[in-house]
């Protein structure tokens, strides 16, 4: 049994200018231990997918529907006080900017024992002997000092370790990293994910890493899913994704990948903007920016089907396979030597 | 800190001169008399130059002032250095001591005002939280309108209203005046029981603006503050919604209102002239009053002195209390 399966999982928002389909039918899974990888632009839904599975999003005027399960319970249909039991012990989540994710008023220690004693029964003694060992283990210096620091005294790069930490606190078997390096320089972006890995691997826990980076997700992920306009558009290994894409838009995205030894004026972009999901484009929500859309593109939205051969790739296009492994094969013979 | 402390100090008695100052020259620069008014009608010139050397104002303006400064000193260099009360003067209209008013007046202004503070707070806390928590809803747009209201709605009309529909008509609660908590004077209701029923209706009508205001305030602070990525977080981690407003939200969103609060408090305690005037307290506000209409200046300056000292206090406390309960002042 997968750790977590989702299936169809659809979230809308009704607003004053009508309904917003956030997500739309979105399906993946992960098991234990392994890492995946959800790509996609901002407002593909990739946020509000695991937003929504965390049940962070129960509010008056969204809709949910769908499943996701997590060791089998379906975590739509569970009760709010199961889904509190759950969160911050066995699913976590990390968020995008550290500079306000954490209280300004409570030290760190007392943030990170608070996370602790909401689902033990340890003394606050016990919990803060825990959260110390945690703020060492993500590489806090003189974590003994720090532990009674408030969150201003920190960097960004330190304050998302400490949000790593909190999260990791409770052994959760699930953790969701919502683009956890976005709002960090690159060389602290480096570190932040080399331990993410290692803590990893520690305590044996999934983790599912939304991010815009491809670079993010080549280094960690073990498989991908990629989204487009609240739809899944094409899934699978972090190899099948990269070497054999099998999607205009992943194609789109792999060519906009600056490279190190050529020489361009001008990077190669989609052309086009990403839809309104207020009223998104009919048929296939790519069509309206697809080099190669055709006339069924238009009318009728392709579904997620495994591509011959690899049942764990799947992919939602119309073009014929043909097509598509020689489209992928240029573009990936474009960049030869690289990848 | 304690620089902060001393630099804070430092400045509070450079603002008290300043107001004193100010105080002083806006009295001196009135076209009436003193002396003369003091006097009555039927003084001649000569007697009216007596009177104007008793009480001290034939002397120039600077003399008088530091002669004012030297009475609030809580030190004297006559005979020899030593400590005395600060004495704030005497009436020019009847002689009686600055300090005398001063001290039947302050209690009864500051009951009022702290106990209207506890009924404001009282108030405007669970409306306003409850009014965030549900915007837009039917108790939302009610309390809302309620805030409209009690903005607009002058504390005098409101007490007038009050005082003929409930304390005449209805006869719930007193009309008037101000029932002594220790030392009731003879023949007059007192202790802590007719202390309190008397204020019900003068608290009621202090408390309406205050409490609308701060219903605002407190609505918009906690609705910000329930979008901020760390409540998100506290969600995240599994806490309860209780612990989630209490320990999350309420804890930043009411950092604002303690310093509004002592502000607000400061001010008021310096003479909520018009609840005083309709109630007939006999507080600073209203000896305030009394003593402008008959240019009786020391009195006036007595209480300018007083209620500035009491606004300079209670800033600094809310300071220094801001800074213990928020880290990120305190560690910068």
């Amino acid at each position: 049994m997968a750790l977590l399966e989702v299936k169809d999982l659809k979230t809308y928002f009704s607003t004053g200018d009508g309904v917003v389909k956030a997500v739309d039918g979105v399906s993946f899974s992960i098991e234990k231990g392994e890492t995946l990888g959800i790509v996609g632009e901002s407002g593909s839904g990739k946020s509000v997918t695991c937003l929504t599975i965390m049940g962070l999003n129960a509010k008056r005027n969204t809709i949910s529907s769908g499943e996701a399960l997590f060791k089998g319970e379906d975590l739509l249909t569970a009760k709010p006080g199961r889904l509190r039991e759950l969160r911050g012990n066995e699913i976590a989540m990390i968020f995008q900017d550290p500079m306000t994710s954490l209280n300004p008023v409570h030290t760190v220690g007392k943030q990170l024992v608070e996370a602790v004693q909401l689902h033990s029964d340890m003394s606050k003694q016990q919990a803060r002997a825990r959260a110390l060992e945690l703020l060492k283990q993500v590489g806090i210096p003189r974590a003994e000092r720090r532990i009674d620091d408030y969150p201003h005294q920190f960097s960004g790069g330190m304050r998302q370790r400490v949000m790593i930490a909190m999260s990791l606190i409770n052994n959760p078997d699930l953790l969701i990293a919502d683009e956890p390096t976005t709002a960090l320089d690159v060389t602290t972006q480096a570190q932040i994910l080399a331990l993410i890995e290692r803590l990893q691997a520690e305590y044996n826990s999934a983790v599912i890493m939304i991010t815009h980076d491809l670079g993010v997700v080549a280094e960690i992920a073990d498989d991908i899913v990629v989204m487009y306009a609240a739809e899944v558009v094409e899934g699978g290994s972090v190899d099948d994704i990269f070497h054999s894409p099998h999607h205009p838009y992943t194609w789109g995205l792999m060519g906009s990948l600056p490279r190190l030894n050529t020489d361009v004026d001008r990077l190669a972009q989609i052309s086009g903007q990403p839809p309104s999901l207020l009223r998104p484009p009919s048929g296939c929500r790519f069509h309206p920016r697809c080099p190669y859309v055709m006339e069924i593109c238009r009318t009728v939205d392709p579904e997620l089907k495994p591509v011959p051969g690899d049942q764990n790739h799947l992919q939602a296009c119309h073009l014929d396979e043909a097509t598509k492994e020689q489209e992928a094969a240029r573009l990936l013979g474009a960049v030869a030597g690289v990848s | 800190m304690i620089r902060y402390i001393i630099r804070r100090l430092i400045w509070a008695v450079a603002l008290f001169l300043a107001v004193t100052v100010i105080g002083f020259v806006l009295f001196y620069l009135i076209p009436a008399d003193p002396a003369k008014e003091a006097c009555g009608k039927a003084c001649d010139a000569a007697m009216v130059a007596r009177v104007a050397h008793y009480l001290g104002t034939d002397r120039p303006l600077y003399v008088q002032y530091l002669r004012f400064l030297g009475r609030l000193m809580p030190l004297s260099l006559h005979h020899g250095l030593h400590l005395k009360s600060p004495n704030l003067g005497q009436s020019f209209v009847n002689r009686q001591s600055v300090n005398s008013i001063v001290a039947s007046a302050a209690p009864q202004t500051a009951s009022l005002v702290l106990g209207g503070m506890v009924i404001w707070l009282l108030i405007a806390v669970p409306v306003g939280i409850l009014s965030a928590l549900r915007p837009r809803s039917v108790l939302d747009r009610l309390s809302m309108t309620g805030v409209l209201i009690g903005i607009s709605a002058h504390p005098v009309w409101l007490g007038l209203i009050f005082s003929y529909l409930i304390g005449y008509r209805l006869h719930i609660t007193p009309i008037a005046n101000y029932a002594n908590f220790f030392h009731p004077l003879v023949g007059q209701p007192g202790g802590p029981v007719q202390w309190a029923y008397h204020l019900l209706l003068p608290w009621l009508t202090f408390a309406i603006l205050f409490a609308a205001v701060y219903v605002r305030m407190i609505r918009a602070n906690v609705m910000e503050t329930m979008n901020e990525d760390y409540v998100r977080t506290a969600r995240a981690k599994g806490a309860p919604e209780s612990r989630v407003m209490f320990s999350h939200i309420l804890r930043n969103a009411m950092l604002p209102v303690v310093t509004m609060l002592g502000m607000d408090v400061g001010l008021a305690l310096g003479g909520a002239v018009f609840t005083e005037n309709v109630y007939s307290l006999h507080g600073l506000g209203f000896f305030t009053v009394s003593a402008l209409n008959t240019y009786d200046s020391p009195t006036v300056l007595g209480i300018l002195v007083f209620a500035t000292t009491a606004i300079i206090v209670m800033n600094l406390i809310v300071d220094l209390l801001y800074a213990w309960i928020d880290p990120r002042i305190r560690l910068s």
